[in-house]
């Protein structure tokens, strides 16, 4: 293990959310609001660590081996929350650390979970940093460093690879920093076009910064109490058709921007993924006809939760809690799909739900033609052994551990739906679950026993389980 | 630069390490994926799956906007095969291919000129120039050559008898008159770019850079011969040992060559009368000393095994004074050998991937970069680099002494029009000059970088 290198990435990590501290301080500036100086004070802090870190823990050595990959990734995370929630408990707006910390996870998650039952009781800035968190972690803070600063070494790639969502992490263009660079090029890109575009359907500035964050990283975090149910349809319209971008595979944006338009059209996952939601879109609206004034908003406010809960984003038009059961069961499974493979969203990524489907159709192929010989492809090519063995056991501890933490969050004794959905939405990184969680219910029922497993949920839900195994599994430590 | 490998084996690998280090965009491409894992692992570059010579795959590497495909795979027609597709494929791709193939590889010429090749590289024929370039000098271990072979770089190990052994390197110049550069000293795990007040010790490796003359009259001055061998003996039969014999046989060195296999002994006795042609195990003591090993001036172990050639090198040092010269295939026994004094180890992988970077050096320099010719001196701890000066360069016409130079940097050569000089505080450099620069500092890409911010 190369610790003093970690060490020095943890660091780097700290200062960089420091300079991004900035932001709320601005937004304190504006709305003068006396919170700033607390992310003032934390932002200071950060950089001092940053500096110190910079001059006393230059490493020896810039090998990063897989395993030091994953290690660093989850420690970066835990690290990046524990400060970044800081402000949140000292300006006393959430005074309990551990309630801050939920939070802050939620938003970096991309969760958008709160514990919070008056969200607009809360400072415009620390609103502000709870969004941006999720736009950070969208696209991933290591990411973004290896976007801007010279790590050094050549074995970025397990940052990279331990970081981003999807079975097969590969790169767009030959140098990690490249890659690095046009994901976040393109991530800016489309926020900058739903930013401009919310700001000429009338939304006011805040707003459209908060909720535009929210949907490029599919984190959640609104800053009124009912979500997005008191913006315009036009409004709320934007907001589906970048959520459901935002949840496509970022491989497509580049084959576009790279001119291979036909190509990038073609790709599979997305049009699984293009099908589900129709789908679902199709099926809930003949489910609820009735319960909205007119067939248009039935499409509507159907398609709204849809393509919130399959990109995991979470924002809601509408108490989905009273729907009939059919369309909650769907809202649920649409939780677990996710979103696809190499996007900002979460849940189990729609590549690998195809790759599980087929392998099931290719084993019951098997079962009638024994000495038949069968290939499970994806995008064309085909998916070799041990890509299938690592799904079928990523797929394995996803329920392992879903299962474990509803046996734990049970002990506070609420109604089964509740701690089903508590969970689910947390390790799924989706953020409203159903009954007390549900979109208009919140977090903080919960014990602080319960908060950390749906904490450790989130995390494994974002970093794709296995670094965050790897952190806590006694192979790791042991010499 | 963009670039595009085709081939992941021990050469593709060096080649994709060392060219991604050197910040160009690398794409490798091999059949087989546990092959690509292996480098994309441990190098930043992108690998593809998949056969080269295919266009698709090819346009997949981005052949289009690439500038130069390296064809290092196993196979020549391959190789061949896959820089025709890219000429044809990529718009401005210049193309290098491996062709070990004798039959092949003596057309080098007419593949080059007619089916528009950059480079065509024969790593046999390679490692054999380079062992004959060693014979030149027998006491040093390395010979480099810089400013198109006008000035060059030897290091050689500095033993008791030297009269450079216990002496400070300001005494020098006035003790031997002669106008020659140490630049570097290697003294068991350390690596010194020494000044005047450094003491060279018994045992130190020592590298010198000056011209051709200037070093031959040091090494007569030092009590060493400079005298090129009279005979070689050559263990191993294969085609690096036959290129070899050929060029030895042509600048009048007596070969001797012991191969163990009958019908390879006949081939070799029919296209090399001049030499002898010994039909017996190598490895056989009295063999050896029958044919003479302890008059040996020059021994090559150039068997299959590396650690054959290993123990033939040890068994020779033993018994007589001739020149060593050990072919290991392994790069990574390079730690292990250093400590046994072995003299010159050729690592042939290495060489073909060497000549191949040098190339690329050469042509990103006519883009922009301005590196003439880079040499790693000791694995990534020293670097002899030269640059090509340009008119607007800060060091152009400034004496030596006044530029603020960074710690661990020295000027060792200049190369002006064509005449190479030992540089000192007075001497300038101008304009279309090239520079020789000795540094244990890494990743220098201008003049200007050696100079203080």
């Amino acid at each position: 293990m190369n610790f003093p290198f970690i060490l020095y990435i943890l660091f780097r990590v700290i200062e960089v959310e420091g300079l991004f501290l900035a932001f709320p301080c601005i937004t304190a500036l504006i709305y003068r609001e006396e919170s700033g100086w607390y992310f003032a004070a934390v932002m200071a802090a950060c950089l001092v660590a940053g500096a110190i870190g910079k001059k006393f823990l230059k490493p020896k050595s810039t090998i990063l081996f897989a395993k030091d990959g994953l290690v660093a990734v989850a420690l970066c995370w835990v690290a990046a929350s524990m400060v970044g929630a800081l402000p949140f408990t000292l300006s006393g707006e959430i005074p309990s650390y551990v309630d801050a910390l939920f939070e802050m996870v939620s938003g970096f998650t991309t969760t958008g979970s709160s514990i919070l039952t008056d969200v607009e009781a809360m400072s415009y800035c620390a609103r502000f940093w709870r969004s941006f968190a999720h736009w950070l972690g969208g696209m991933g803070i290591l990411v973004f460093i290896m976007a801007i600063l010279p790590l050094g070494g050549s074995y970025n790639m397990n940052l990279m690879r331990a970081e981003s969502p999807g079975p097969s992490v590969g790169k767009l263009v030959p140098k990690v920093k490249n890659t690095a660079k046009l994901l976040y090029q393109i991530y800016i890109f489309l926020t900058i076009v739903m930013i401009i575009l919310l700001l000429l359907a009338g939304m006011p500035m805040f707003d459209t910064l908060t909720i535009t964050f929210g949907t490029a990283g599919t984190g959640g975090f609104a800053i009124l109490n009912s979500s997005c149910a008191d913006y315009t349809t036009l409004q709320q319209a934007i907001i589906t058709v970048f959520m459901i971008l935002f949840g496509i595979n970022f491989n497509v944006y580049f084959l576009i921007y790279a001119r291979k338009v036909k190509q990038g059209l073609r790709c599979e996952e997305m049009r699984v993924y293009l099908a589900i939601i129709a789908t679902a879109i199709i099926l809930i609206s003949i489910n609820t006809r009735g319960m909205f004034t007119s067939l248009f908003q039935t499409v509507h406010h159907a398609a709204f939760q849809v393509a919130s809960i399959i990109t995991t984003t979470g924002y809601a038009t509408t108490n989905f809690d009273l729907w009939p059961e059919f369309s909650k069961m769907i809202l649920v499974l649409l939780m677990f799909i996710g979103a696809c493979a190499g996007s900002t969203g979460g849940g189990i990524k729609v590549s690998r739900c195809i790759v599980l489907v087929k392998s099931v159709k290719s084993e019951l192929f098997y079962a009638l033609h024994p000495r038949s010989v069968h290939n499970v492809e994806l995008e064309g090519h085909k998916v070799d052994k041990s890509m299938l063995c690592s799904i079928d056991r990523f797929f394995f501890m996803y329920i392992l551990i879903f299962a474990f933490s509803v046996l734990i969050v049970s002990l506070d004794n609420f109604d089964f739906m509740t701690n089903f959905t508590a969970v689910a939405t947390t390790i799924n990184n989706v953020g409203p679950g159903l009954s007390l969680v549900g979109p208009t219910g919140n977090f903080h029922r919960f014990s602080n026993l319960s908060k950390f497993v749906m904490i450790f949920d989130m995390l494994v839900g974002r970093l794709e389980v296995i670094p965050m195994l790897v952190l806590f599994s006694p192979f790791m430590w042991k010499k | 630069m963009q670039i595009i490998i085709v081939g992941c084996g021990n050469v593709g690998g060096t080649l994709a390490e060392q060219l991604s280090k050197e910040d160009h965009n690398i794409t490798v491409i091999d059949k087989k994926s546990e092959r690509v894992r292996d480098v994309t692992e441990k190098c930043d570059v992108m690998g593809i799956v998949g056969n080269g010579a295919v266009r698709s795959v090819q346009m997949e590497a981005g052949v289009e906007e690439a500038d130069l495909l390296i064809a290092v795979t196993d196979s020549d027609e391959l190789n061949l095969l896959c820089c025709l597709i890219a000429k044809k494929a990529g718009k401005t791709c210049q193309t290098i291919a491996r062709v070990r193939n004798p039959h092949y590889s003596k057309e080098a010429a007419f593949l080059k000129d007619e089916l528009g090749l950059a480079m065509v590289i024969n790593p046999e024929l390679a490692a054999a120039y380079e062992i004959a370039r060693l014979l030149k000098y027998p006491k040093a271990i390395k010979v480099e050559t810089f400013a198109k072979g006008r000035a060059e770089l030897l290091k050689f190990r500095v033993t008791d008898e030297n009269p450079l052994a216990n002496c400070q390197l300001k005494d020098i110049p006035s003790k031997l008159h002669c106008d020659v550069l140490i630049c570097v000293v290697e003294r068991g795990e350390d690596v010194v770019i020494p000044d005047g007040n450094f003491t060279i010790r018994s045992g130190d490796l020592i590298s010198v850079v000056s011209t051709s003359k200037n070093i031959q009259q040091f090494f007569r001055k030092l009590g060493m011969t400079s005298a090129r061998v009279k005979n070689a003996m050559i263990i191993g039969g294969g085609s690096t040992s036959f290129y070899l014999a050929k060029q030895l046989i042509a600048n009048g060195i007596q070969v001797k060559i012991v191969e163990k296999d009958k019908e390879r002994c006949r081939d070799l006795c029919e296209h090399l009368p001049e030499a002898t042609i010994i039909m017996g195990d190598g490895t056989d003591r009295s063999l050896l000393l029958e044919e003479g090993i302890e008059d040996a001036q020059s021994f090559i172990s150039m068997t299959n095994i590396d650690e054959e050639n290993i123990m033939l090198s040890l068994y020779a040092k033993m018994v007589s004074q001739a020149k060593l010269v050990t072919k290991v295939h392994r790069i990574s026994y390079n730690e292990l050998i250093g400590p046994l004094d072995l003299g010159s180890v050729i690592y042939p992988k290495y060489i073909t991937a060497e000549n191949i970077i040098r190339y690329v050096r050469a042509l990103s320099n006519s883009m922009g970069s301005n590196v003439e010719t880079l040499y790693k001196l000791i694995e990534d701890r020293a670097e002899a680099l030269e640059f090509y000066i340009r008119g607007d360069s800060p060091v152009v016409g400034v004496p030596l002494q006044d530029l603020n130079l960074k710690s661990n940097i020295l000027i060792a050569a200049i190369n002006h029009n064509g005449t190479v000089i030992t540089p000192g505080g007075q001497s300038r450099i101008y304009r279309g000059d090239t520079v020789v620069v000795i540094t244990t500092r890494t990743g220098l890409h201008d003049i200007r970088d050696i100079l203080q911010e």
